[in-house]
């Protein structure tokens, strides 16, 4: 095991899969000679060199169109949007084009691309900055979506969005990039689809994803303390959504708790808590609670940013104080 | 504004950039200076480089979050928008606080803005001029809605919006030049070329020879002009602005110039450009050449050099603290400027987030 950032994972996983397989290569706006603006694929260009690692013209629909024709031709892109709230200046490459490529012919056409973006707030870059909008790609079918927390799920998971032969948008987290963890040696792919249990209890079941991953830890620490134990749940990919480790954890603890960085509206929790709502309606001892960022566009100053996300506190206090 | 009017007229899309004044002010056009409007405009270009360097010492005390300088840049900044009249609107981007300033802008919104207050997006009712935009593109879009509904009513308006290379390589140019274009709009598009978007260098954006030869596609006036001079970049726009006036269309203007700091405080362009290169700029700086022009003339000494300095210092340092001074937003706020009415979503939301404080939760 080595300790890697969660940045220096991205840079090892496209490493790992460009030294594998020679159709894998890199689009995206300052992602060569300046190895990124949060400094995600340093080394790259000279590693790979400038066919494989390309600097492009600020034109997100080019970059993601590219892709998705490369990808049409067998080559497997991965394409970098500087910042996720630019995939509203491609979403019509994004959703109507490359989701629905394959559905629309009949599955002949297969897009093994991956679409790398910077997600989430923390960073106190504003409104159109710093949002997290894992939930808009959930809600259009044909796309696969990812977000890790942890840079060895970095490197695993960027592995396998690669490997996969359909279309999947990464999110990486931008407050994430400079956290550290141990990342396995030698080759490491995990798999998509598959949620992790990050602390196992008896008392309540805690989802949450990407950022919100280790606040739910640390609230969960907190709650222990006060006899409260709460198995956490990573789910990292949102589809494939691995329903059966949450339905099986919330059947044993009887409690659902999901901590979302998205506003509230349409949030990705609210369709966990509708199929536990289905599926285990009889099992449960209260109800579910969603902790998410209110319904606003999020401010740029630091302390009205993390007065907005759901923090360890609120986590804990929302978990303590519910009936 | 004096000056043969539209020494420029005709417009030039590729070429030696327009120029009145060469690098070491001497006068290279048929064009009569006026020692007081070119000291006006030299005072403006001091007191915006003013700004540019607090702000950028501020961000880097951690005082102000990201910030884009403009250093280099103070004629086009300067020049463009002083062919403006009154109640034409600007629309720029993150890098055009000068500009935005010289059109009644206050250097206390600019600095609230930079510390993450969104009051900083919000200027005197008066004030023409949009936020900056920080998505790249999207504001010439609007500035062809601004100027469209300003020929609509008749008000003789028009519109001008910043942006750099890097932009015209996005969709959102192509639509907003068609539009205008086929539109008619009174819009003038004003890029600023500073060589560099980030990290890419010009030759990276696009494969025609120059920017401003895209106008003839949109079937409007284009004009290349050298962005380091400002009288030059102002008798451009001018007659852009006037064309737009009266009803002869937009106009394309490609600047050329060069962003002598980093892209943000954020960026290192030692990663991507030669310290020759940044020589060969400096050479080339915009205040420097009416500088010579103006003390040949003698109309520029020391002691006015640092009389400009001083007032624009005071003038910053008293922006900053009364910016610096106004109460905090609270986390109410953002519940109330998210729409125009009260609505239950919302106010549910609010009510929760009022609760959560109280509990000492946020
Ligand atoms: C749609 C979009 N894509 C990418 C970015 C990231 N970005 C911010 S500034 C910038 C460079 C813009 O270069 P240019 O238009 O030449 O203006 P300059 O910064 O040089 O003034 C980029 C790529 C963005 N803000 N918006």
């Amino acid at each position: 095991m080595a300790e890697l950032s969660y940045r220096d994972a991205v840079a090892a996983g496209l490493a790992q899969e460009m030294e594998r397989d020679d159709t894998v290569y890199m689009i995206g706006e300052d992602i060569a000679a300046a190895g990124g603006v949060f400094k995600a694929t340093p080394g790259l260009l000279e590693r790979f060199g400038p066919r494989r690692v390309r600097d492009t013209p600020i034109s997100e629909e080019a970059i993601t169109g590219a892709a998705m024709g490369a990808a049409m031709t067998g080559l497997r892109p991965v394409a970098e949007l500087m910042f996720s709230d630019f995939i509203a200046t491609c979403w019509d490459i994004i959703a109507n084009q490359i989701a629905k490529t394959r559905y629309m012919t009949d599955g002949q056409i297969t897009l093994p691309l991956v679409i790398r973006t910077a997600n989430g707030a923390g960073s106190r870059f504003g409104a159109q900055h710093s949002q997290s909008l894992e939930n808009w790609a959930m809600a259009v079918p044909g796309l696969k979506v990812v977000a890790p927390s942890t840079p060895a799920d970095v490197k695993g998971l960027l592995a396998a969005s690669i490997r996969d032969d359909d279309p999947v948008m990464f999110f990486e987290h931008k407050s994430l990039y400079a956290t550290k963890g141990d990342v396995p040696d030698g080759e490491h792919v995990e798999e998509l689809g598959v949620a992790k249990v990050r602390r196992e209890g008896s008392d309540a079941t805690i989802v949450a994803l990407a950022a919100m991953v280790p606040r739910a830890l640390d609230a969960a620490e907190r709650l222990a303390a006060d006899g409260i134990d709460c198995t956490v749940i990573d789910v990292r990919s949102l589809v494939p959504l691995d329903t059966q480790t949450i339905l099986g954890s919330v059947r044993s603890t009887s409690r659902l708790y999901t901590v979302e960085e998205n506003p509230r509206l349409c949030g990705w929790g609210a369709e966990i808590a509708s199929i536990v709502a289905e599926e285990l309606f009889y099992d449960l001892d209260g109800p579910i609670v969603r902790i998410t960022t209110p319904h606003v566009p999020l401010p740029a100053a630091d302390a009205l940013e993390d007065a907005t996300l759901p923090t360890v506190e609120r986590i804990y206090q929302t978990i303590k104080n519910s009936d | 504004m004096k000056g043969s009017a539209h020494v420029f007229d005709q417009g030039s899309l590729s070429g030696d950039p327009l120029s009145i004044l060469d690098q070491a002010g001497r006068l290279v056009a048929g064009y009569e200076v006026d020692g007081d409007d070119l000291r006006r405009l030299y005072e403006s270009m001091v007191w915006i480089r003013t700004y540019d360097r607090k702000a950028t010492a501020m961000q880097l005390q951690g005082r102000l979050a990201t910030y884009s300088p403009f250093f280099g840049q103070e004629a086009c900044q300067i020049g463009s928008v002083a062919a403006l009249a009154d109640g034409d609107w600007l629309a720029g981007t993150y890098r055009d606080a000068g500009a935005m300033w010289f059109r009644g802008y206050s250097w206390e919104r600019l600095f609230l803005g930079r510390t993450g207050d969104e009051r900083g997006g919000q200027p005197a009712e008066d004030v023409t001029v949009m936020p900056p935009s920080i998505t790249v593109g999207g504001h010439m879009v609007h500035a062809v809605g601004l100027s469209w509904a300003e020929k609509m009513k008749g008000s003789g308006k028009i519109a001008l919006t910043m942006f750099g290379e890097g932009a015209t390589s996005e969709g959102d140019f192509h639509e907003a030049m068609n539009f205008a274009g086929v539109f008619h709009t009174p819009t003038v598009f004003f890029c600023q070329n500073n060589q560099y978007a980030i990290s890419a260098p010009r030759e990276i954006q696009t494969a025609s020879d120059s920017i401003a030869q895209k106008a003839l596609a949109y079937g409007m006036v284009g004009y290349l002009v050298n962005g380091n001079d400002v009288l030059a970049v102002r008798e451009v726009t001018a007659a852009a602005a006037e064309r737009a006036r009266n009803g002869d269309g937009p106009s394309l203007i490609e600047a050329i110039t060069y962003r002598r700091g980093p892209h943000t405080t954020a960026d290192d362009p030692t990663k991507y450009r030669t310290s020759q290169e940044e020589d060969l700029w400096t050479e080339r700086d915009p205040l420097e050449r009416v500088r010579a022009y103006l003390a040949d003339a003698g109309l520029w000494d020391e002691p006015w050099q640092t009389e400009l300095e001083e007032a624009a210092g005071v003038a910053v340092e008293t922006a900053v603290g009364a910016a610096e001074a106004l109460p905090k937003l609270d986390a109410g706020n953002f519940f109330d400027a998210v729409f125009e009415n009260p609505n239950p979503t919302l106010s549910d939301e609010k009510a929760a987030a009022a609760r959560r404080l109280e509990l000492g939760e946020a």
